[in-house]
């Protein structure tokens, strides 16, 4: 092995830029072939909105896959019961949500927000000590079990609420578009990138500047060595897997409101997208989730408009095309 | 001199095998025991059996007294056993300021602890706001015995600190032990180097198919060159 004298500087840790130019690529790689500044400047707000909103739901199953090895089959649950969650505070809510002030659309949006969030959070503690505790490291079961649970879930959504679409409106003060020379940009998606934005910055900051987020960063890499320095990883796993399901429900309320609907099957439609998100952002990497969020909602809505029929594989194309490339997806932090 | 850590006929199973198959082994209170034996004896599966990382399926084994056997490893950690696995473990995406504060599970890093670590690896005070995977072998080893070490522990458990690192950093390793021996630290050093057995040790047990064969003084076993042969397979000169 060879070893560094004491004077010879530390090699520079190469930094891995080229994930983070891929969206930059594939949205300069769009504009020709969309034929129209404004079309495309369109496609990609909508792309970047939907990015985000992908990622907020994806951040919290990719640290789960990462820290604790879970393979949670189940984390659509989590979207669809806050999307309800939420419904049920808004719908009685309409007269403040249709209300011309700015004001009333908040006091009856941030209560929904925040009691969906606290749903999912303490259902996730549910989820854990019932349906995963039990099945550490075992892969086979894990998805088993967390099927099982998406399975119970959605057929209790049904059960409670029937397999009607309930139209859950936008608040009136997010209708609507700003309009900038031929470019129209929808109010709801500029406040779906700030709250995604929001959700990412928080993330990194807690991951990158508090002890919580060494751990949670040497838990991904050696959850075993984390245990051997005196911490319980097992309640570290807890605490990250109630945050993510409750950025799940965050997810499912801004997913919900954006396609202005709910249905029962919705976290199930969601999961496999989350999932593709998860793989090619690398297993635990929040930065590659990130990135691969944009990704998948970028290739969906250049694809959509470019070659419709292309619509319906691009993401698992994209997902193959990634994975050749790097087995282990953009930013490979696990071994697995 | 009382003993700090003892092990009394401790089985350990990993899935269908039966790997430690009664161990008694003690560890005296300040002194450094090393443990010997061919590679597959058991030595490193006593270091994990005893920091609870795998479950002792039957014995005993207490520290300063207390049963330690069904504890959980966070918990033996925090009676002030320190860990260096064979395999360095340190986490590569954190720098080597990071590593350490988490190493630091009581509070803020002693700056003069620091001081003394920094004395016998000045690398790591060079290093220290650099990712610790782009360290070389011997600087994560380092890196990995100064996060057992930057809280003063009751215990330390190193697995082959030696093992595959060029001679140079393996005799500033050597000097490294020696000043954490002098700290009156307790010691069960797993080492396969003779000259850092030897260097090392005060006592020595020596394993065989999951069961301790011998146990003894370190320079008695160093001196008697075909009990060595008997036990070890080969003279531990060999080993160098």
């Amino acid at each position: 092995m060879t070893e560094l004298a004491a004077t010879d500087p530390l090699p520079k840790p190469k930094r891995d830029i080229i994930p983070a130019l891929l969206p930059v690529a594939l949205a300069l790689l769009a504009l020709p072939l969309t034929g129209s500044t404004s079309s495309w400047a369109t496609l990609t707000v909508a792309s970047l909105a939907m990015g985000m909103m992908i990622f907020i739901m994806a951040s919290g199953l990719t640290l789960v896959f990462g820290l604790m090895d879970v393979l949670n089959f189940g984390h659509g649950a989590f979207i669809a019961v806050g999307a309800y969650v939420a419904t049920l505070v808004l719908l009685p809510l309409a007269g403040w949500m249709q209300a011309d002030s700015l004001l009333s659309n908040l006091a009856a949006l941030l209560p929904a927000i925040l009691l969906a969030m606290a749903v999912t959070g303490a259902l996730g503690l549910v989820v854990e000590r019932v349906l995963i505790l039990p099945v550490y490291g075992q892969h086979l079961k894990q998805i088993l079990m967390t099927t099982g649970g998406l399975i119970v879930a959605e057929q209790t959504l049904y059960a409670l609420w029937g397999p009607q679409i309930i139209p859950l409106p936008l608040p009136a003060s997010l209708r609507g578009s700003f309009i900038i020379g031929d470019v129209a940009i929808a109010k709801y998606r500029v406040l779906a990138m700030l709250v995604g934005l929001i959700v990412f910055v928080a993330i990194q900051l807690v991951l990158n500047r508090t002890k919580l987020g060494l751990l949670i960063r040497a838990g991904v890499e050696n959850g075993e060595m984390v245990e051997a320095l005196g911490y319980h990883i097992r309640r570290l796993f807890l605490g990250v897997f109630m945050t993510g399901s409750a950025l799940a429900g965050l997810g499912g309320v801004m997913w919900a409101l954006y396609r202005e609907q709910v249905h029962a099957s919705m976290g199930n439609d969601l999961t496999v997208l989350v999932f593709i998100v998860v793989i090619i952002g690398g297993l635990g990497s929040i930065g590659g989730c990130f990135i691969g969020a944009l990704l998948v909602a970028m290739v969906a809505n250049y694809g959509g408009f470019l070659v419709p029929k292309l619509a319906l594989v691009s993401n698992i194309l994209l997902m193959v095309a990634i994975l050749m490339w790097r087995p282990r997806g953009l930013h490979a932090v696990t071994s697995r | 001199m009382s003993d700090l850590l003892a092990l009394s006929a401790v089985h350990t199973h990993v899935g269908r095998y039966h790997i430690l198959q009664g161990v008694d082994l003690v560890v005296p209170e300040g002194q450094t025991t090393m443990l010997l034996g061919r590679n597959g004896a058991g030595k490193t599966s006593t270091l994990r059996t005893i920091m609870g990382l795998w479950q002792a399926s039957a014995g005993q084994i207490s520290l300063a007294g207390m049963r330690i056997e069904r504890t959980a490893t966070p918990d033996i950690a925090k009676l002030g056993v320190g860990y260096v696995p064979e395999t360095m473990a340190v986490f590569s995406d954190l720098t080597v300021r990071e590593n350490l504060v988490l190493a630091a599970r009581d509070g803020p890093l002693d700056e003069t602890r620091l001081d003394w670590i920094f004395g016998f690896f000045p690398a790591l005070k060079r290093f220290w706001l650099s990712r610790a995977g782009g360290l070389s072998g011997g600087q994560k080893q380092m890196l990995s015995i100064a996060r057992a070490i930057v809280e003063p522990r009751k215990l330390l458990l190193i697995d082959e600190p030696t093992k595959g690192l060029a001679p140079a950093i393996v005799g500033s390793l050597i000097e490294c032990l020696k000043e954490i021996k002098r700290s009156s630290a307790t010691i069960l050093l797993v080492e396969q180097n003779f000259h850092a057995a030897r260097e090392l040790g005060d006592s020595v047990a020596v394993m065989d198919n999951g069961t301790i064969v011998h146990r003894g003084e370190m320079a008695a076993l160093a001196a008697d060159i075909p009990l060595q042969e008997r036990l070890l397979g080969l003279s531990l000169e060999a080993h160098q």
